[in-house]
């Protein structure tokens, strides 16, 4: 790599750039590394939440070109499910542990299940008949399902506290999301180390869940059938069909597969951020869509490392500027990022698409 | 033939309903007649969002003062109409710039409306205060309102509150205290409880950074150690990077200058869930039970200060505000929230200054402002006599200290 590094002097500034952050960050963490740290499993744990969005919007680009607008609040509507079923149950931090186990468990069936089947009908009802109208067309129709959803959302949330538990009041409020994982520190609480370090139960479980799931995705994508059947209708349509690849079903079944994805992060979100809102996917989907820019689209492997990234740079932003300028410094790093490699970080060509 | 016909009488019918009604008008207008002197007052609050609990009690409060006093003015003379218009849309989920902006033209454009009852929020009030006072002007009287500039200039921006006043005529008041009182007040609170040190957040909206800002001055000028102020991301959903960067601060209290809408609660569930153990308060925009709510079991020992006391406090200040109180359960089955009594003592001086006018005979927006604005000692049921200053401010200055307990919010005690 260095024996390639050419002395131009965009290379120099982009040098000069990276020295900048890195020695701002050194000194960061020697100045109180125990913060830092702390910091660092913050921005993880919540960038595992835009990782797992990430994965559907890039999955989809992947395949028809396509910027799923819908796509974050398709995860909203995964939250809603999940704290419906909750709500109804009656679930709530009190629960014998077993009983709260268990309806995490199913969740994580429920949610994902709605997502999928959501995110693969507004595929056949609203991008199918698009896909060879031009690119525009496809492009508005996710803008305006994206709004349909919002109302959905904001309906949904004003739903009466009697029997949904955990709604009533105003639609438009954050509906809190019962804490069925305990505040509990790992260290000092289970393994009993005499720290004021702190890793958490709900960071375990955020990180702890998204990985697996992730690495499964890639393994179907790299190594099974249908997941070769994916790479090939991503690199080439027409020839994929020649070759006898079903590729509306593919299709469809690339939106399942990002749907279950955003339905998983939704479970993962509400549980670690203890709250879900109607217009929670467009921030989220915001932010989702920047780690898939970020990790270049279309890249698997991409968008779980812009999600991580986009998680740690606005908790360390957070932590050392100031929260409101977090969403300027977040999209500044995306912008000089992009200038230097504009495929994003991971992706070079069409090659890695899935 | 027969159309042609029809046609006919159909002007014929238009020429005479349109000299009767200029008849009407006529008469409604300077000169009122025993039953054409129509007077509308309109309301202006965010009736959906967070401030629904709150807006609904203030809407009944309006109404109880409308039916305590009578549809028609003291004399008889005017029919006094009350319409209560929502400057909220669902969409925001709190008020709306386009709605009350909507909201004032209409009220000017309807020249029965004599009096503009709201607004709700201070960043509403910037809009419509102009606007109305173009119109006569014709007079607005805010229960609720506390961003200092829109009267005066002590904790005001440049340019305020001349600005919101294009004819140079004042025709704005309030019958709560201002936040230049509640946020100084809020700081020596702070101190008094002894808490060594505040980490000061805000919403980045004039009410919200208004108050804060009041609160980070008066905090430094009495020793009261400030760690950091900062604007918050309403948008978020993940404030744990910030509730660790607190946590880590070492700060004992945390004051959240914003409204109920943009994420009191939170921010408060981010702070415990990262093991900080502080006293966490706000003024009167946290103080409504749908921030309870969204705090869940971490609301418990929430702090807020009010601008003035709350409904039962009121009760027990005088035999007019026990009365009130017992009323207004009896006729609407459930307790009001806090500006439910400012709003019927709002009501109640708007009446008084129309039954003036109408008692002159001058039955016009630019009676009204000058009988609103001339309003002395009055007795409502506040507990003492007020009156309103040169700028409309209420001659009270008395807030209340309020903390969760149980589930909801509970007077501690009045502050001065």
């Amino acid at each position: 790599m260095s024996s390639r590094f050419k002395f131009t002097p965009r290379n120099i500034l982009m040098g000069l750039v990276v020295l900048a952050f890195a020695a701002f960050l050194v000194n960061a963490f020697l100045t109180d590394p125990e913060l830092f740290i702390k910091q660092v499993i913050n921005g993880l744990s919540q960038g595992a939440v835009y990782a797992l969005i990430a994965l559907g919007y890039t999955m989809v680009y992947g395949i028809v070109e396509l910027i799923n607008f819908a796509h974050g609040d398709v995860y909203m509507i995964g939250a809603f499910s999940a704290l419906t079923m909750l709500s109804l149950l009656g679930i709530s931090e009190k629960s014998p542990p077993a009983v709260i186990a268990l309806s995490i468990a199913f969740c994580f069936v429920l949610s994902p299940t709605i997502c999928a089947i959501l995110n693969a009908g507004i595929e056949r009802a609203f991008y199918r008949p698009l896909r060879n109208a031009p690119r525009l067309a496809p492009l508005i129709a996710a803008i305006g399902v994206s709004f349909v959803l919002l109302q959905v959302g904001l309906i949904w949330g004003g739903l009466p506290r009697d029997p949904f538990i955990y709604f009533g009041g105003s639609g438009a409020q954050p509906k809190p999301f019962p804490n069925l994982i305990p505040n509990i520190n790992l260290l000092t609480d289970v393994f009993g180390l005499n720290t004021t370090f702190a890793i958490t139960a709900k960071q375990v479980f955020a990180i702890g869940l998204a990985l697996p799931l992730m690495m499964i995705l890639r393994l179907f994508v790299a190594r099974t059938t249908l997941g070769k059947a994916m790479r090939a209708t991503a690199q080439n349509r027409e020839a994929s069909r020649l070759m006898g690849i079903n590729v509306d079903f593919i299709i469809a079944l690339t939106f399942i597969i990002g749907g279950a994805m955003a339905g998983a992060g939704s479970i993962v979100g509400g549980l670690y951020f203890q709250n879900a809102q109607w217009n929670m996917g467009f921030d989220a989907g915001l932010k989702a869509f920047t780690s898939a820019v970020l990790g270049g689209i279309g890249n698997i492997t991409g968008a779980m490392l812009g999600g991580f990234l986009i998680g740690l740079i606005s908790a360390l932003s957070d932590q050392y500027f100031a929260t409101q300028w977090t969403r300027a410094v977040v999209f500044l790093i995306l912008v000089l990022i992009l200038v230097f490699r504009p495929n994003g970080l991971l992706g070079s060509s069409v090659v890695q698409k899935a | 033939m027969n159309r042609k016909l029809f046609a006919r009488k159909f002007l014929v019918l238009s020429i005479l309903i349109i000299a009767v009604s200029v008849v009407i008008a006529a008469c409604g207008g300077a000169v009122p007649g025993a039953t054409a002197c129509n007077v509308k007052i309109v309301s202006s609050l965010p009736e959906q969002g967070g401030a629904k609990a709150q807006t609904d009690t203030m809407v009944n409060a309006i109404n109880q003062a409308l039916g305590d006093h009578g549809a028609t003015t003291k004399d008889g003379k005017c029919k006094i109409t009350y319409l209560h218009w929502d400057d909220a849309s669902a969409a925001l989920g709190q008020w709306d710039p386009a709605v009350e902006t909507a909201n004032a033209n209409k009220a000017v454009a309807d020249t029965e409306v004599l009096a503009y009852l709201g607004t709700y929020n201070s960043g509403a009030a910037k809009l419509s205060i102009p606007i109305l006072n173009q119109a006569g002007p014709l007079v607005m009287v805010s229960p609720a309102n506390t961003y200092p500039g829109l009267t005066k200039t002590n904790g005001a921006e440049e340019g305020e509150p001349q600005k919101y006043y294009p004819t140079g005529v004042r025709n704005y008041a309030r019958v709560v205290p201002a936040d230049d009182i509640q946020g100084a007040v809020g700081a020596r609170w702070y101190k008094d409880q002894g808490f060594a040190s505040v980490y000061i957040l805000d919403d980045q909206q004039l009410y919200g950074k208004g108050v804060a800002d009041v609160f980070e001055a008066e905090a430094k000028k009495i020793g009261l150690d400030v760690k950091g102020h900062e604007g918050i991301d309403i948008k978020a959903t993940d404030y744990s990077a910030l509730a660790t960067k607190i946590a880590s601060s070492g700060a004992a209290s945390v004051y959240f200058g914003g409204i109920e809408s943009n994420h009191p609660g939170l921010v408060l569930k981010a702070l415990r869930a990262a093991g900080w153990k502080g006293q966490f308060g706000g003024p009167d925009g946290i103080f409504t039970t749908s921030v309870i709510q969204e705090a869940g079991s971490d609301a418990e020992g929430m702090i807020a200060t009010a601008g003035g006391l709350p409904p039962a406090e009121v009760a027990k200040a005088s035999p007019a505000g026990q009365k009130w109180l017992s009323d207004y359960k009896a006729k609407f089955g459930g307790d009001p929230e806090f500006y439910a009594t400012y709003s019927y003592e709002t009501m109640n001086v708007i009446l008084a200054a129309l039954d003036r006018c109408s008692a002159k005979g001058t039955v016009t927006r630019a009676c009204m402002r000058d009988e609103v604005f001339a309003t002395k000692d009055f007795n409502g049921m506040l507990g003492a006599p007020w009156s309103f200053d040169a700028n409309g401010d209420t001659t009270l200055t008395t807030m209340s200290a309020n903390v969760v307990k149980d589930g909801k919010w509970t007077f501690i005690s009045p502050l001065k």
